[in-house]
């Protein structure tokens, strides 16, 4: 059996950080970080279900430096895990496999997150 | 020749009964949660800053309070199962991979019904 050569998975100790490994890490640090936004989502609903003074409390968390901090990366979380995610469904569809398609699709996805975080959270102060 | 017997070709099933089951649950959930999520993002920049009567108004009507219950079944449905792989490809020691995969999926169900609940709630007048 020692004769038999496998491919080994990439062992983090001794593999460089490609840009493609750190994207793929990223995917789920991000989907991580987003199921504990799933908390904020959940909260902002019960509160919204409950009283008004509740709903202050929460509006007044949601609204503090630290929680502007937390939904602006956040937006970006979901951004990024959006954006690769359907990077991800269409390797699952057998496309963009190329070694330089997944290395552009990356950069798209990277790009188009920071953009739209950024659009978005301008839209949402000139739409307060 | 194959030593797999004629059904279990059909069904598709290896050993674990449960064949890709959970992997295309996973892209099933994805796939739903791109349209709900441009919808969420869209709603909260349309309402940001809006009074406590405002955002109840709004979770409340019908195709908002419908897609809101979508969002929070699919998405904690995928958290849930996202994380499940990341338990286990990380946490090795037996005893914890369980608790943890426990612990995610029954905060994911608390969290999921609560989230319903919220929206039910606020839609039925309560």
């Amino acid at each position: 059996m020692a004769s038999v050569e496998r491919p080994l998975s990439p062992h983090l100790q001794v593999y460089r950080p490609q840009w493609t490994t750190v994207l793929s890490i990223s995917h789920r640090a991000t989907g991580i970080a987003l199921s504990v936004g799933g908390i904020a989502l959940v909260w902002w609903l019960a509160a919204a279900a409950g009283s008004p003074e509740y709903y202050e409390s929460f509006a007044g968390i949601a609204g503090s430096i630290i929680g502007r901090l937390a939904l602006f990366v956040w937006t970006f979380c979901l951004f990024y895990h959006l954006g690769n995610g359907i990077r991800h469904l269409m390797w699952d569809a057998g496309k963009w496999l190329e070694l330089e398609q997944a290395r552009k699709s990356g950069y798209h996805v990277v790009i188009s997150a920071a953009v739209l975080t950024i659009v978005s959270w301008i839209a949402a102060y000139a739409a307060m | 020749m194959s030593l797999r017997s004629p059904l279990a070709t059909a069904r598709g099933l290896g050993s674990a009964k449960s064949g890709t089951h959970h992997w295309w649950l996973q892209r099933v959930t994805a796939v739903a949660l791109v349209p709900l999520t441009i919808w969420f993002v869209i709603s909260l920049i349309v309402h940001s800053g809006a009074s406590y009567e405002e955002v109840r108004a709004w979770i409340g009507s019908p195709v908002p309070a419908v897609l809101m219950i979508c969002l929070i079944g699919g998405m904690f449905h995928h958290a849930q199962l996202g994380l499940q792989v990341v338990i286990e490809d990380y946490i090795h020691a037996e005893t914890c991979k369980m608790a943890a995969l426990i612990v995610v999926k029954g905060a994911a169900i608390f969290l999921g019904l609560l989230g319903i609940f919220s929206v039910l709630k606020i839609a039925f007048g309560g």
